[in-house]
């Protein structure tokens, strides 16, 4: 009898694991993907929303395209894992019975957890950056307040690429000597990694952006117009994106599968839970301490993989694990962006910014729909 | 073993040994958001960049470095939420 593969979550993670699954479990398996709204987003692209760049419409497609033909799509949402029976409780009242379970839920953004926050924007929602562009659009000058209101987040790079694309877009506009940019680095430099934070801060002070580090973003108030932050200062504002406390899904936390912030613990290198049997966790849903970005769950999808074909075919699991592998590319603006590459044993490094970079990123996010859902690339 | 001088009870350790940085100091970062005016905490860090980033942030957030001691490849840092 064909094992019962269930993952929880159609993002780029789940989807790539369900169709490797599918493909190399020979009949052994029956993958199921459940995913609340069977729409597959293409997160990264939120940015490039956010100013103007991209439409919405260009980052959606159904997730049953994307999958492969023996995955079968079940829309709903997951509210309860129960480990020791095996069985996923679905909002419909439905259940499933897994044998082995992978969590790929992602993250959440809880913007409300930032005291007086009403008025602040952020590109971490489809919806928050489709506000955004409407807000700078009406923008017609001031101060742009860019901070971070809790770690981990998604994608590390993103508040710095922000800025640099903002840059771009007020000068487009002819607006940019009307408007301050500032930047709020919860770190005494641009962003979490040492090498590539020496890169971008000349093109930061260059460009006129400015940088204040260590501001952890505590509260805002909406009235006086001010952002304050844990370590004690204070920065007015005319339009403030902040990027918003993240968490892992309710899913996880109702269920006692995470730590206090919902983040499922595994290990580092097979992807298991470290407590329970039969649970795989990838992607920004799991606790490793590793950038929570779509490169991380591409390749950890593809370990996962091997690993619970090997289970569900009573093999040997595979030699190779995960290594903290990570990749990702860095807008600097003006058509340049340059590339972050690291692992567990190598400290990340980044080239000089060029237009290839931003081309080859450009690219990567026009091809995507046709490459990485399918697992056609390592 | 450590040979902590202060006797103080630590309320919450972070073990961010094998972490790179600055997860270390992030984890402290959040577990000051969260934690109560008096508190203690212990962080174990093996990440050099530690040695610079938490003292640093710790006089820019004004809280209290109790304690630096080095152990066995790793940082020991007792640190109290001061505000």
């Amino acid at each position: 009898m064909a094992a019962e593969v269930v993952i929880l979550g159609g993002g780029v993670g789940g989807t790539i694991l369900a169709n490797l699954v599918a493909k190399h479990s020979s009949g052994s398996a029956h993958v199921a993907v459940v995913d609340a709204t069977g729409i597959h987003v293409y997160q990264p692209g939120f940015l490039y929303v956010a100013v103007g760049q991209e439409l919405p419409s260009a980052l959606r497609r159904p997730e049953a395209k994307l999958l492969h033909h023996d995955v079968s799509l079940v829309i709903d949402r997951a509210t309860r894992v129960d480990p020791v029976a095996r069985k996923v409780q679905l909002e419909s009242g439905r259940t499933l019975r897994y044998d082995q379970l992978l969590l790929a839920t992602g993250s959440r953004t809880l913007m409300d957890e930032v005291p007086g926050a009403t008025d602040a924007h952020d590109f971490y929602t489809m919806d928050g950056a489709s506000r955004l562009f409407e807000a700078l659009k009406a923008f017609a000058g001031g101060t742009i307040v860019i901070g971070v209101a809790g770690i981990p987040y998604k994608c590390p790079p993103a508040p710095v690429e922000f800025a640099f694309l903002l840059d771009d877009y007020l000068r487009a506009r002819g607006i940019r000597d009307k408007t301050e940019i500032k930047l709020l680095s919860p770190l005494n430099r641009a962003f979490t990694i040492e090498a590539t934070s020496k890169l971008v801060q000349p093109i930061l002070a260059e460009r006129g952006i400015e940088l204040t580090g260590f501001f952890n973003v505590e509260s805002v108030d909406p009235a006086a117009k001010t952002v304050s932050s844990l370590e004690g200062e204070t920065v007015a504002y005319d339009l403030l994106v902040l990027v918003p406390p993240h968490r892992g899904q309710k899913v996880i936390e109702d269920s006692g599968l995470g730590d206090e912030r919902g983040w499922v613990p595994v290990d580092k290198n097979t992807l298991k839970h470290s407590k329970l049997e039969n649970i795989w966790a990838i992607g920004d849903a799991t606790n490793i301490p590793i950038s929570k970005s779509g490169s991380v769950a591409h390749y950890e999808a593809t370990i996962a993989a091997a690993e619970i074909v090997a289970e569900v075919k009573g093999e040997a699991p595979p030699a190779h694990v995960y290594d903290g592998k990570v990749m990702c590319f860095l807008e600097t603006g003006r058509g340049q962006a340059t590339t972050i590459s690291f692992d567990y044993d190598h400290p990340p490094v980044s080239p000089t910014p060029a237009r290839r970079w931003h081309w080859a990123k450009a690219l990567f996010n026009k091809t995507y729909w046709h490459t990485v859902p399918q697992g056609r690339l390592p | 073993m450590s040979t902590l001088m202060s006797k103080l009870q630590i309320d919450k350790t972070i073990d961010a040994r094998g972490m790179a940085c600055p997860g270390p100091l992030m984890n402290l970062i959040g577990a000051i958001r969260q934690g109560q005016v008096g508190q203690v905490f212990e962080v174990l860090s093996s990440d050099e960049g530690s040695k610079t980033d938490i003292p640093a942030w710790l006089t820019k957030a004004r809280h209290d470095l109790v304690e630096v001691v080095q152990d066995n490849g790793y940082t020991h840092f007792i640190v109290r939420k001061a505000r």
